[in-house]
């Protein structure tokens, strides 16, 4: 009856539930300008993305992506006449500007290194993970809490802190610029995560199941084989996304400890230069081609969003 | 109890299947368990740690690596609480720490609170918030320094629009006041979602009947919030503040590419600092003492903040 009423969090009126509607729809398509800019530019040609004003409506262009998986040389427009027809697309756009291809750029083998240190850490880690909580969840452990909290701990250390002493180990046992010293280390930092989301996921599955596969005749390995594991699938493939993630995303540890063979893709990005400065075009073509499984993965993962980013201590 | 039910099975079954049981005894099987992991962050996290702690008494320097260990004691220890430099690195940390959080507090709870109102198509625009947060600081981070350029980057010619300020003018990145702030608006841009779902939790958490017998003792729209709202969704706040502050503290991918500290040292948070030290300068020892100085920095100041959570949880 009164205003209070019809404005209340009990029920929301139609006009505070419209008003809402529509911040957040504004905050939505604001925070996304950025990334739909990244889109743009990669379709852009270099002169088009450092266009004054910024140009909205463009010719799009692949000439970024061509860019981006080659390396170039210029050429004179003789030398470039004496040679045969364009051999492809991305070799008459490179003519165009008076260059010829050189051969390919870094960025397969350093996107390729990202998916060997992603996955390589990400199996490591949920493989630690998983026992390690199941361990947590059903047995009881001398000092859980302190061992659980001294796992959750390795989190607190600043990247750059931890890099030090590792560069110098990393440098003693020649693992410095490899797959395998990232993969240790980005297993490392994410069992953290692992144990804690998995023992989440593991404390919700009923004992009762185990107990009766071991009534049943199971030994405790094969009633965790046979019945926990296939009921922890959801929790054990969340967490693993996330740790991809995690591993995907990382750069301060790639940044300082690699510099060559075992480089990511986001030191590299960076790098990415053309002539007279930053190539900006195929800076943000390799933004996109780096960003397209993140977004699938955030898609996927979006119950579970919660959880993963605050270590399971937020259920819904 | 667990133990008891496997000792009654095994007991009650004939001999050989009773030993399958007890084959591996279940504490036996807990550390076959947990031991790799533990075995794993000694040998990766521990040692490397303890490996600092040492180097933080000498006068090492990892590209010198024959050169002789001198023994200081304590005296990088000392000579880092007495650094202007360092000093003045820390505060450039609060302050960024400062500013993040607390916008992406405010932001972060207000969107929160208009999402609860559940309008159509809700779920959607959430899942749309969320994408910033998942991506990669550094790759992300980088791009923005195309945005910031000035003249031909979007977010300077839209300043420069919206401001009537010229273009040419709108120096984010190279401009010693602006800088800071640069960082803290691609920072708040990318965690806000982070805040707010943890609040959106926080608010999802408060039962229907409190607010119920709230309308029942016609209590107003605004005393509701301040009573109800925000007390019971604080828990949720603290720990998003927590999260955030821990992750801000140890702030490195998106400074380095953005700023790289400058211009000058105006950006130059700790773990830049750091890195200036050890990578840069190859003050590994002194550099290591840092390092253990802002671990236990790190360490203390969350120890204090969870035990103020847990009373609030408790309340």
């Amino acid at each position: 009856m009164s205003l209070t009423t019809a404005h209340s969090v009990v029920a929301p009126s139609a006009n505070s539930k419209r008003i809402a509607g529509v911040i957040i729809v504004a905050y939505a398509l604001i925070s996304i300008v950025p990334l739909l800019w990244i889109f743009a530019t990669s379709f852009k040609t270099p002169p088009d993305s450092i266009a004054y004003p910024p140009k909205i409506v463009f010719q799009p262009s692949l000439e970024g992506y061509c860019n981006l998986f080659t390396t170039r040389t210029r050429q004179t427009p003789e030398y470039i006449n004496s040679l045969g027809p364009a051999t492809g697309l991305c070799d008459a756009t490179v003519r165009k500007r008076n260059m010829v291809i050189a051969g390919p750029s870094n960025f397969v083998p350093r996107f390729v290194n990202s998916l060997i240190i992603a996955f390589g850490s990400t199996f490591c880690a949920v493989f630690l993970g998983t026992l390690s909580a199941y361990g947590f969840s059903r047995f009881k452990v001398p000092l859980a809490d302190d061992l659980l909290f001294f796992i959750l701990s390795t989190r607190f250390m600043p990247p750059i802190a931890v890099a030090i002493p590792i560069y110098l180990m990393y440098r003693e046992l020649g693992l410095s610029d490899t797959a395998l010293g990232m993969i240790l280390l980005y297993t490392a930092v994410n069992v953290s995560l692992a144990v804690w989301l998995l023992k989440g996921f593991i404390d919700e599955i009923p004992r009762e199941y185990e107990e009766a596969a071991m009534i049943d005749g199971y030994t405790r390995l094969q009633a965790f084989w046979r019945t926990v594991l296939p009921q922890a699938t959801t929790g054990i493939a969340a967490t693993a996304i996330f740790c991809l993630i995690f591993a995907w995303n990382e750069y301060a540890f790639a940044a300082l400890l690699t510099s060559g063979t075992a480089q990511t893709a986001p030191p590299f990005i960076p790098t990415i230069i053309g002539e007279g400065g930053q190539d900006w075009p195929a800076v943000a073509a390799g933004t996109t081609i780096f960003l397209v499984p993140i977004l699938v993965f955030t898609i996927l993962l979006r119950k579970q969003l919660l959880r993963g980013i605050t270590f399971g201590a937020v259920r819904k | 109890m667990l133990n008891r039910t496997a000792d009654n099975v095994a007991r009650a079954t004939p001999e050989p299947l009773a030993k399958r049981i007890r084959g591996i005894s279940d504490k036996g099987l807990a550390w076959l368990f947990i031991s790799p992991t533990i075995l794993l962050l000694l040998a990766i996290n521990i040692f490397p740690l303890f490996w600092a702690i040492y180097l933080s008494f000498t006068n090492y320097r990892a590209n010198r690596p024959n050169e002789v260990v001198k023994n200081l004691g304590l005296a990088n220890y000392q000579r880092i609480l007495g650094d202007q430099d360092i000093w003045i690195a820390m505060q450039t940390t609060a302050h960024f720490v400062f500013w993040t959080i607390l916008l992406q507090t405010v932001i972060g709870f207000t969107l929160a609170w208009l999402i609860d109102r559940k309008f159509r198509g809700h779920a959607f625009w959430t899942t749309i918030i969320l994408v910033p947060m998942m991506l990669s600081p550094a790759v992300v981070g980088n791009f923005w320094r195309f945005l910031y350029e000035p003249q031909i980057g979007l977010f300077s010619y839209v300043i420069s629009f919206v401001t009537g300020i010229p273009p040419t003018n709108v120096q984010m990145l190279s401009n010693v006041e602006l800088a800071p702030w640069a960082i803290i608006i691609v920072d708040t841009w990318m965690w806000t979602p982070y805040v707010m779902l943890i609040c959106l939790a926080g608010l999802r958490s408060i039962p229907e009947y409190i607010y119920e017998a709230a309308e029942v003792d016609r209590a107003s729209n605004w005393r509701q919030f301040w009573s109800i709202t925000l007390p019971m969704a604080l828990p949720f706040i603290m720990l998003a503040v927590l999260f955030r502050g821990i992750e801000n503290f140890k702030m490195f991918d998106m400074v380095n590419l953005l700023t790289g500290g400058g211009p000058g040292s105006t950006t130059e948070v700790a773990s830049i600092t750091l890195k200036r030290q050890a990578f840069e300068s190859w003050r590994t020892g002194y550099s290591s003492a840092f390092a253990i100085i802002l671990f236990v920095a790190v360490f203390g100041l969350a120890n204090i903040y969870v035990k103020a959570l847990n009373k609030v949880k408790q309340r």
